[in-house]
């Protein structure tokens, strides 16, 4: 098909190079530089989709951002994606489009049956319809709501496509390279100032491109094109097209995205398919422009009424027609630039101006070029489904709320403009409370909450010579300010049409007995009528309206239609606009991609992954992944066809019995230095330290200061005034952080400095009854006898060459040692205990088995330090200073921890020794009680006992102490069990503790 | 996202940095006689005021010093940032 209404000449398209793409299925070709809408403008397509709602035909109304309606699924590069808006894809080659909410096809739509229906789809319909009976809501309405209301869909498959973030800073950032944003970029560049310009469409210069205008004797685009090549070549700009600044956060965080692929051809392999910037500007200049208005009539959706600025686009950029017969329907001067562009096209069009007969220069050019004109004149009501055919117009009375006479004329479009509304969306998500202008008809940005500043049409000044002289000046003063430099800047001279006042009209009253829907907003279908049957109803609030009606939600976010709503909703209520208000502007702007908000922190990028040196050592030998945090941490090692179960027993069984080695590298490490490092310990934990020797560890326990148990771990003293400090690995952080407090704030007069060396140490524990002879081979040059080298004991050695420090402390409870080398000699010394250990029978463990182990020991970690035990509930009073203040002290004397039937750690065995107790369960004394069954305590730790060969758990059960020996049912509806329990001491094994002194 | 100036490092991200609550509690003297309340009232007892507010922050991915932040609630403007023995 040829390009029926493209032009012979003009436009800033590349007519020597067609593009071949696809529109529902069928080929058409377009130019390079096309837009995908002006493309199938080009091509005479204006049936595109179906509304939202109604399934009403609908077209193109816009050329950019405005656009409501072309909302389509795109396919670029093997990709689909839903709710693309055509008149912002740019054209590329093999690029295939459709059309969305539309069953069958956009030709027929059975969903359309709503259109004949629709007095039985009125505002808040969803919310009337659906409400009973309500079992059907899950079964029946949702999934027809969701089939019915679906705009695109979403693809199933992975995003292969690559997205970026980047952080940047600036002095001050631009939005929108109109004749505002060049002129304050350019005078602020010109001041040394950092500057970003950042434009959303592909093409620099914003109005001045369809503008017939002059400046300092060039045409607009000519000077835009002049001003920006001069911004390129200086170094502190940066000048970014396609790129949509769309958020406008706390402290000038301005978030913007940057399609960086979809317009190429062929994408270099590592540009990304769109960046997401972070821009930190000093200051913002908001240059966005403004948005024009539509006139409300019947059926002002039809396919074939656009806005009359697009109208002029689709001619000056495209070179698209997209009508030959055009009525042009305005209340002010810009509807006659539109016309006057179509006469010069060879299209006679008609004026219909809502003002009566006056003159301005634009007027009287339009007369002189013999452009048919009706004054106070109004279109009542477009005919035809798919595409205007005709339109009935009328005369208005005096009162403009009724026409004195009517007519029918053929056209095949109708082009719109109700005057224009400044775009002030990112203004108003900076803090800045809007004030409504009178003069024209629309909020303004009034006082800065942060360092913003909106020029030109944005700030509601609508001729370029203002907006020149304006932006000149807040450019230089703003950068001035910043960079104390103050570079004269010549404003230019300009040559314009001016304009003479606007009407107020903004809506066709409807001829009585006439019924026609009359589209506020076009994306979510909301017509008068809906506006008037949710007042009518009660919502007065605009934001509650909003609501109901879903008037200016979705992605459009009411660009074109807010305010129309407002002047409605003020006319029904016989309100002024400004009494009304307005409704919150939210970011996005524009829809982003969620690859773009994600980037690259997706899959394992999500979070950083952190490996212990000893990690490939463990992949080769089978290890079977848990995380720990961002850790990863062998859970077990797999042999043969062993299940968790099985291996993890294995893995025990051989540390009760042999020796076993466990990567601890992973526990928390803290090097603690200074003259008051005891005494700092001595507050931090609650036991004494100020008597440890030198070449000792202890165990400690740190609490919060409401007393509940923060972390727990060994400290060693490693010379006079330098200590060695562990915490579980999942509290590291936290305890780093804790400490940093103490110091910094609170003690500030304690002479200590703590650091993490966590990564700095690659740690190995080697438990059992052969620990000791295995050690002694390590290090042949040390005594490592029990007398030499005690529980509880610390050595330095030397381990074939690499220093080591060596604890004597045990988490398994069988005599054990850790072993630290620096990181760089993990995986050195685990071999050299692999290699030497083999006589001793020695293999890993993973944190399952280590779980076992100290489960059936009795020792305590995170799910029995859980945030909601104190040191009495966890069986640790023992280490409970009484002669000393520590953190947390003051809390335990609280009445509720000293009570009597206290909560306290116990041990449980299922009295048939085979049920396995989900962790979790609820205990109760009896398991049929009525609901709510009193809950005495909860199972927090579970294991298979190796040493007695049946299941094993921990509880924190509600007067533990007198509970010993008692039966009790452990229920977990979670898994549907209710396991009859005996209660006995949480120590299960070697109750005394023999093993770890032995 | 909230630009504040580390009284050590400058301005940064408070991506950088953690919250660390109410800067203007003091922690009572260690083996000090106080009554219940008095306690509780340090452990739990928080005003949550509506503007100007002194803050505790964490430089926890820079310098890692706690320092102090003048902030208004609703606005988020920051006045002042400073060392806490300021």
């Amino acid at each position: 098909m040829s390009q029926n209404f493209r032009l012979n000449t003009g436009g800033l398209i590349n007519r020597d190079k067609p593009i071949e793409f696809k529109f529902n299925g069928k080929k058409y070709i377009g130019y390079e530089g096309d837009t995908l809408a002006s493309a199938l403008l080009a091509n005479g397509i204006h049936l595109i989709g179906r509304s939202f709602k109604y399934h009403r035909p609908r077209g193109f109304f816009g050329a950019g951002v405005d656009e409501p309606n072309a909302k389509m699924q795109v396919e670029i590069n093997g990709c689909s994606e839903p709710n693309i808006n055509a008149t912002e894809i740019e054209l590329v080659n093999g690029l295939s489009a459709s059309s969305q909410n539309c069953w069958p096809s956009v030709n027929f739509d059975i969903g359309a049956i709503n259109n004949f229906l629709n007095r039985f789809f009125p505002a808040g319909f969803y919310y009337k319809t659906f409400m009973w009976p309500k079992s059907f809501w899950y079964r029946v309405y949702e999934p027809f709501i969701r089939k019915a209301a679906g705009l695109g869909i979403a693809s199933l498959e992975k995003d292969k496509e690559r997205y970026e973030h980047k952080y940047e800073y600036c002095d001050l950032l631009v939005t929108g390279s109109g004749p505002a944003g060049l002129a304050s970029a350019y005078a602020a560049a010109k001041n040394g100032a950092k500057v970003i310009l950042a434009e959303d469409k592909p093409r620099y210069g914003g109005t001045l491109l369809t503008d017939d205008v002059t400046i300092d004797n060039l045409s607009g685009k000519d000077w835009s094109e002049k001003i920006i090549s001069e911004l390129k070549e200086m170094p502190n700009v940066i000048v970014k097209n396609r790129s949509q600044v769309f958020g406008y956060y706390d402290h000038n965080m301005m978030v913007m995205f940057e399609r960086t692929g979809d317009h190429l051809e062929k994408k270099p392999k590592h540009t990304p398919r769109q960046r997401l910037w972070y821009i930190r500007a000093k200051e913002v200049l908001l240059s966005t422009g403004s948005i024009e208005r539509p006139i409300v009539f019947g059926n002002n959706d039809t396919p074939g009424v656009f806005l009359s600025a697009a109208a002029k686009e689709y001619m000056k950029v495209y070179g698209v027609l997209i009508g030959k017969k055009p009525i042009i329907f305005t209340n002010n001067d810009s509807g006659y630039e539109t016309a006057i562009e179509f006469k010069k096209n060879g299209v006679n069009p008609i004026v219909l101006d809502t003002r009566e007969d006056q003159n301005s220069e634009l007027i009287n050019e339009a007369k002189d070029l013999d452009i048919k004109i009706k004054f106070s004149y109004a279109v009542i009501v477009a005919h035809g489904y798919k595409k205007v055919k005709s339109a009935t117009i009328g005369k208005l009375n005096k009162e403009k709320i009724d026409f004195v006479n009517k007519e029918q004329i053929d056209c095949d479009s109708i082009c719109v403009s109700g005057f224009w509304t400044p775009t002030v969306h990112l203004a108003s998500q900076s803090g800045n409370k809007l004030k409504f202008n009178d003069s024209i008809d629309a909020f303004v940005p009034d006082k800065s909450k942060q360092n913003e500043h909106s020029l030109g049409a944005a700030n509601g000044t609508f001729t370029l010579q203002d907006t020149l002289k304006n932006s000149f000046n807040t450019g230089s003063e703003v950068s001035k300010s910043i960079t104390k430099k103050n570079e004269k800047i010549q404003i230019p001279n300009t040559n314009e049409r001016k304009y003479s006042a606007h009407d107020k009209f903004w809506c066709s009253p409807l001829p009585k007995g006439k019924n026609y829907k009359r589209f506020v907003d076009f994306q979510n279908d909301v017509a008068v009528s809906d506006i008037e049957v949710a007042l009518r109803e009660g919502y007065r609030s605009i934001e509650h309206v909003k609501r109901y009606t879903t008037l200016g939600m979705a992605t459009d976010q009411g660009r074109t239609s807010n305010l129309n709503g407002l002047q409605l909703v003020a006319n029904v209520e016989k309100k002024i606009v400004p009494q009304v208000g307005h409704t919150t502007f939210r970011p996005p702007f524009t829809p982003v991609t969620i690859g773009t908000i994600v980037g690259r922190e997706i899959g394992k990028e999500y979070m950083p992954t952190r490996k212990t040196p000893m990690h490939h050592w463990h992949e080769k030998n089978n290890a079977v992944w848990v995380d720990a945090g961002a850790w990863k941490r062998p859970r077990y090692y797999k042999r043969g066809n062993e299940n968790l179960f099985e291996a993890s027993k294995r893995e025990a069984k051989n540390v009760r019995d042999h020796v076993g080695i466990c990567d601890v590298t992973t526990l928390g490490k803290i090097d603690i230095k200074g003259p008051d490092a005891a005494e700092f310990l001595n507050r931090v934990y609650t036991n004494a330290w100020l008597k440890l020797p030198v070449g000792k560890a202890r165990y400690g326990v740190m609490l919060r200061e409401d007393g509940i148990v923060m972390d727990d771990g060994t400290t060693t003293r490693i010379s006079e005034n330098h200590y060695h400090m562990t915490t579980t690995t999942a509290q590291a952080a936290n305890v780093l952080s804790h400490l940093e407090y103490y110091l910094q704030i609170v003690w500030p007069e304690l002479n200590v400095n703590v650091v993490s060396t966590t990564e700095q140490w690659a740690g190995a524990a080697i438990a059992g009854p052969k620990s000791r002879d295995l050690l002694a081979k390590l290090f042949s040059k040390i005594d490592v006898s029990n007398e030499a080298l005690p529980f509880m004991g610390y050595v330095e050695g030397d381990l074939f060459g690499v220093k080591a420090r060596i604890f004597r402390i045990s988490f398994s409870g069988e005599l054990a040692y850790e072993i630290n080398v620096e990181s760089d000699f993990g995986l050195f010394m685990w071999e050299k205990i692999i290699e030497i250990g083999e006589e001793f029978n020695v293999q890993p463990y993973g944190t399952e088995a280590l779980s076992t182990l100290r489960i059936e020991m009795g020792h305590v970690a995170g799910p029995e330090l859980d945030g909601r035990t104190i040191p009495y509930d966890v069986s640790l009073e023992g280490l409970v200073s009484k002669k000393k203040d520590f953190i947390g002290k003051r809390s335990l004397a609280k009445e509720a921890f000293n009570q009597a039937d206290r909560q306290k750690i116990v041990g449980l065995v299922p009295l048939d020794r085979k049920s396995s107790i989900p962790e979790g369960s609820h205990l109760v004394e009896n398991k049929n009680a009525k609901l709510p069954n009193p809950k005495l305590g909860h199972v927090s730790s579970s294991c298979w006992s190796v040493e007695n060969n049946n299941p094993f758990s921990l509880a924190i059960l509600k007067d533990g102490k007198n509970m010993i020996g008692k039966k009790l049912f452990a229920v977990s509806p979670l898994k549907n069990t209710s396991i009859e329990v005996e209660v006995m001491s949480s120590h299960y094994v070697d109750h005394e503790g023999k093993r770890v002194r032995s | 996202m909230l630009n504040i100036k580390c009284p050590y490092c400058g301005d940064r991200s408070q991506k950088e940095f953690a919250y660390g609550g109410d800067g203007t509690i003091t922690r009572p003297k260690l083996n000090q006689e106080i009554s219940d309340e008095e306690w509780d009232n340090f452990v739990y007892l928080r005003k949550s005021p509506r503007g100007k507010h002194i803050e505790l922050w964490h430089h926890i991915a820079g310098c890692r010093q706690w320092f102090k932040v003048e902030r208004d609630t609703t606005t988020h403007e920051i006045f002042r940032t400073f060392k806490p023995e300021e």
